[in-house]
């Protein structure tokens, strides 16, 4: 490792036209540019002017001493200032940010400072070599690797090996099998394809399970629906995941219901799952007058007049519909469960 | 220097007394003796993989901070605090202890906001190292190996953010999971069960929180320390590369000894990282889950985004129309959901992991190289990864298309129809265009080194005739200019042999070529010392042996370039 001091063996004229040795062209000219060597090193103003170093030494302590104050402004708002209501918090949280910012950055720009300005700025050279071990390093490893191979006497003794090799690729099965086995709890896999709607479960409003009266659904209007009784259920949100259905008020003229799906509505009131049929977000978004929902995550549009089908964005295929009607008492009620798997599609979702 | 040899103050015999200590037991000497003055090369792109490092070290901080407060828990829990309008609602334990470590812990607010906003940059910092690692080679031999680290720190990353984002368990990171669910449902076979794997059962189940704060706060974690500790020993091992310039080669390293001055800047540039990011922490709201409310599978809000380093898959799975999806004897294959969630990440990954392998077979190089390239001099590179970024960038925009929509005005759907085409027009355009304008800089870099720089000087002949004035390059100027070597494309050996035999391994050969050539034959050579000379003495570059070498002309002047003389010893030429 050298310091180089450039400036002495600076070439006079120009280094890369004289003998670069080696290869030389037609001409007599070298083929390539001759390295000039490092540029010389410029002093620094500090390096200079003794009062502007003592500057810089004034400045780096002057640095760390914002340091010093930064935490006690964060100690100080620590102790005085108290939580309790949204300003509070917020003035707290300045006070303690700004304290802890100031301590940081004083303590780390002084450093810096120091270093680029009162620190030695003479480029140093380090000579590398190749990562690759030397030749003979490198025999000494592979006839100690023989050496070992032979003292091992595994040579010729397949089945020590073969042993070896089964029981070192056997036993993590011991880890992984009651890890990976007891992950899925149940694996009924098939609960993908239930919900917790049955004939005569009363729609009922989101969140607070008011039952919904059809002549209360005004025409245009959408109502976030779950199952009246779904608190009743062993895990809720597991069930509302899959139970929560948009209840929406059209026009009857503008309601084109698919085939077999006529008694499906109940006077211009369609229920839709709200989960959508790409990847599982909640539809949430209508627009009355096209009478589209619209999922905020990934924009799969779909059209209520029309069985929910897709009209626009990644999704394939229509929101399911749950079939309603109303009960003695005037209250809307699914005439089922959904007739297919609600939510993103799934490989055996058919089956 | 007050402690010397022959007049120990104090301090100096205390400190000489523990080093003695200490050697005598762990024989420190011989490290101290190897690192203390390691020479590391200088330039600002190098501290980006601090920025990574420090920003990770904060995340370690505030992290383990926010621990002790935190309840991975997913049981249920009525609120009861301060913040009023959450008063009396349902909600889980990690969401409630969410809460209750913002506003009622003085300090966890600032921890927070400063453990999100860490790992942001974290993330960034990380992609941005990254793309100064890909444009100058630096992941050329010997570093191939680091480079696969760093890729795999980028995705534990991505892991380590994902499952971090999601443990406050409110309606937006929710809503995420819930996305999760949905792709990971759309696997072929397995996709079923592995969605019920994660969340024990059914989403969202009870599972998951505690699931997630395992791996958020030790499995990966511990990986990135691990391949962090391996990545920096790469670095200690191969020694840091550095820019061409002059004086600086494949043998050597110049820079600045690590004891005192790199321990001072690198000691020093972690507290201004954290000192940032305390400082984001103190003025800039992150994730202010109070105001999304607890993880309800019904509600959701229009607008919202993922952290940034998820708006890409967010983007790719809003572009994908979703005809893709079809039924294949009564079995679902969701190719609307698996193109854009797994195969198109997938790629975009693998060409970023396998690059420099790919690169060192067509261009047969072997040699090892500490001398990063300037990205102009290696078109094909650059302009591919300027074409991968494109891709990546058109994904963002598409993962931000509603917020595109509603700030401009302008139509979602037709958004989506543009960025659709653009996916895969606009990293063509990109490419073609970078790798032009590689070539043009390279072509300008010809230009200067054998003209010179423009004086804005004209001088009139007495035939009449203008010239403007050019003054030479400097010898450091010329040589950042012409140190490096263009790579051509593989000769490969014949097809079959001077016998008419055919050749073992010909066809392979015969692909690489082809690859290589589509990497390197377009390319711009460094001006050679005759070019600069036939270009001083005639202005014609080919008329070479007209000059033997004896009358080479001095580089000042002559010819139809007339240049200014200098003077090498002159004053400071870069003031």
């Amino acid at each position: 490792m050298s310091t180089h001091d450039h400036g002495h063996d600076r070439p006079q004229g120009d280094v890369a036209l004289r003998g670069a040795g080696g290869t030389v062209g037609a001409a007599g000219v070298p083929a390539r540019f001759e390295d000039p060597g490092l540029e010389p090193h410029r002093p620094r103003r500090s390096d200079l002017d003794p009062k502007a170093a003592k500057r810089a030494e004034r400045q780096t302590v002057v640095l760390f001493g914002v340091s010093i104050l930064g935490t006690i402004v964060f100690l100080a708002g620590y102790f005085l200032l108290p939580l309790g209501s949204s300003e509070a918090i917020l003035r707290s949280n300045l006070a303690l940010g700004l304290g802890l910012a100031f301590a940081l950055l004083g303590i780390g720009t002084a450093a810096v400072h120091w270093a680029k300005s009162l620190m030695s700025d003479h480029e140093v050279v380090d000579e590398r070599h190749p990562v690759q071990s030397s030749p003979e390093v490198r025999e000494i490893a592979v006839k100690a690797l023989q050496d070992g191979v032979a003292d091992a006497n595994v040579g010729r003794r397949g089945v020590l090996k073969g042993a070896l090799a089964g029981s070192l690729a056997l036993f993590p099965l011991t880890i992984a099998v009651p890890l990976i086995g007891e992950l899925g709890e149940d694996w009924d896999v098939s609960k993908f394809k239930h919900t917790w709607w049955k004939a005569g479960t009363r729609l009922a409003t989101d969140p607070d399970a008011r039952p919904i009266k059809a002549s209360d659904v005004t025409i245009g209007s959408v109502v976030h629906v779950i199952p009246e009784d779904l608190e009743e259920a062993e895990h809720v949100l597991d069930e509302k995941a899959k139970a929560i259905v948009l209840l929406i008020r059209l026009d009857e003229r503008d309601l084109k219901p698919l085939p077999g799906r006529e008694g499906w509505a109940y006077q211009g009131i369609v229920a839709y799952s709200k989960v959508c049929t790409h990847v599982g977000c909640p539809v949430a978004l209508y627009e009355q007058q096209t009478h589209h929902l619209l999922c905020p995550c990934h924009q799969s549009t779909f059209d209520v007049s029309e069985g929910a089908k897709v009209v626009f964005g990644p999704a394939k295929r229509p929101l399911p519909q749950l079939p309603i009607e109303v009960d003695s008492e005037g209250y809307l009620v699914a005439q089922s469960d959904f007739t297919e798997p609600v939510g993103p599609s799934f490989w055996e979702r058919l089956k | 220097m007050t402690t010397t040899t022959t007049t120990p103050t104090r301090t100096g015999r205390a400190a000489a007394a523990t080093a003695d200590y200490l050697d005598q037991r762990t024989s420190v000497g011989g490290a101290v003796k190897e690192f203390a003055r390691k020479v590391f090369p200088d330039h600002w792109s190098f501290l980006l993989g601090e920025v990574a490092l420090y920003s990770f070290v904060t995340l370690l901080i505030s992290g383990a901070f926010l621990t002790m407060f935190f309840v991975p828990s997913m049981a249920e829990t009525e609120y009861t605090g301060p913040f009023a309008t959450q008063e009396g609602l349902h909600m889980t334990e990690a969401y409630a202890s969410t809460l209750r470590l913002s506003f009622e812990v003085r300090g966890g607010l600032l921890m927070r906001q400063i453990h999100h906003w860490a790992a942001l940059i974290f993330m960034a910092s990380i992609v941005v190292h990254m793309m100064r690692v890909f444009f100058t080679g630096a992941f050329r031999k010997p570093r191939e190996l680091n480079w696969v680290v760093g890729f795999t720190l980028l995705i534990l990353g991505l892991a380590a953010g994902f499952t971090g984002y999601s443990l406050p368990d409110d309606v937006l990171s929710g809503n995420g999971l819930r996305i999760t669910d949905g792709v990971v449902r759309s696997i072929p076979i397995v996709g079923s069960y592995l969605s019920y794997m994660i969340f024990g059962g059914e989403f969202p189940g009870t599972d998951l929180i505690p699931r997630l704060y395992t791996i958020h706060i030790l499995l990966v974690p511990a990986l990135i320390l691990a391949l962090i500790g391996l990545h920096l020993l790469f670095v200690v091992l191969h020694k840091h590369t550095q820019f061409p310039g002059s004086g600086r080669t494949d043998k050597n390293v110049v820079g600045y000894p690590l004891f005192p001055v790199y321990v001072a800047k690198a000691g020093g540039f972690f507290f201004v990282v954290f000192g940032v990011l305390a400082l984001m922490g103190a003025t800039m709201s992150i994730n202010p889950v109070w105001n999304y409310g607890p993880y309800d599978p019904s509600p959701v809000s229009a607008g919202a985004q993922p952290d940034w380093y998820m708006l890409f898959l967010e983007g790719s799975l809003r572009l994908m129309p979703g005809g893709a999806e079809v039924v294949i004897a009564g079995y679902t294959l969701s190719l609307n959901v698996l193109i854009p969630a797994v195969v198109v990440p997938g790629l975009l990954f693998s060409l970023l992991a396998l690059y420099p392998f790919v690169e060192a077979a067509v261009s047969g190089d072997k040699r090892e190289h500490h001398v990063l390239d300037r990205p102009r001099n290696v078109p094909f590179r650059t302009a591919f990864g300027v074409a991968v970024l494109t891709a990546f960038f058109v994904l963002v925009l598409a993962g931000s298309n509603d917020l595109i929509a509603t700030h401009f005005r302008m139509s979602l759907n037709d958004i989506t129809g543009v960025l659709r085409i653009a996916f895969f027009v606009a990293p063509v355009a990109a490419f073609w265009m970078t790798k032009r304008i590689c070539l043009s800089l390279q072509r300008k870099d010809r230009e200067l080194v054998l003209h010179g720089h423009e004086s804005a000087r004209i001088v009139r002949f007495a035939s009449g005739e203008y010239i403007e004035v050019h003054k030479p390059l400097d010898e450091h100027e010329r040589w950042l200019r012409v140190q490096h070597e263009a790579i051509r494309p593989l000769e490969i050996e014949p097809a079959e042999d001077a016998r008419g035999v055919r050749r073992k391994g010909y066809r392979s050969d015969a692909l690489k070529q082809r690859v290589s050539r589509w990497f390197y034959e377009d390319r711009v050579e460094p001006v050679t010392p005759a070019e600069l000379v036939a270009a001083h003495s005639h202005g014609e570059h080919d008329a070479l042996e007209a000059v033997p070498v004896e009358q080479a002309p001095q580089l000042t002047g002559g010819g139809r370039h007339l240049v200014e003389p200098t003077d090498p010893d002159a004053g400071d030429r870069r003031a």
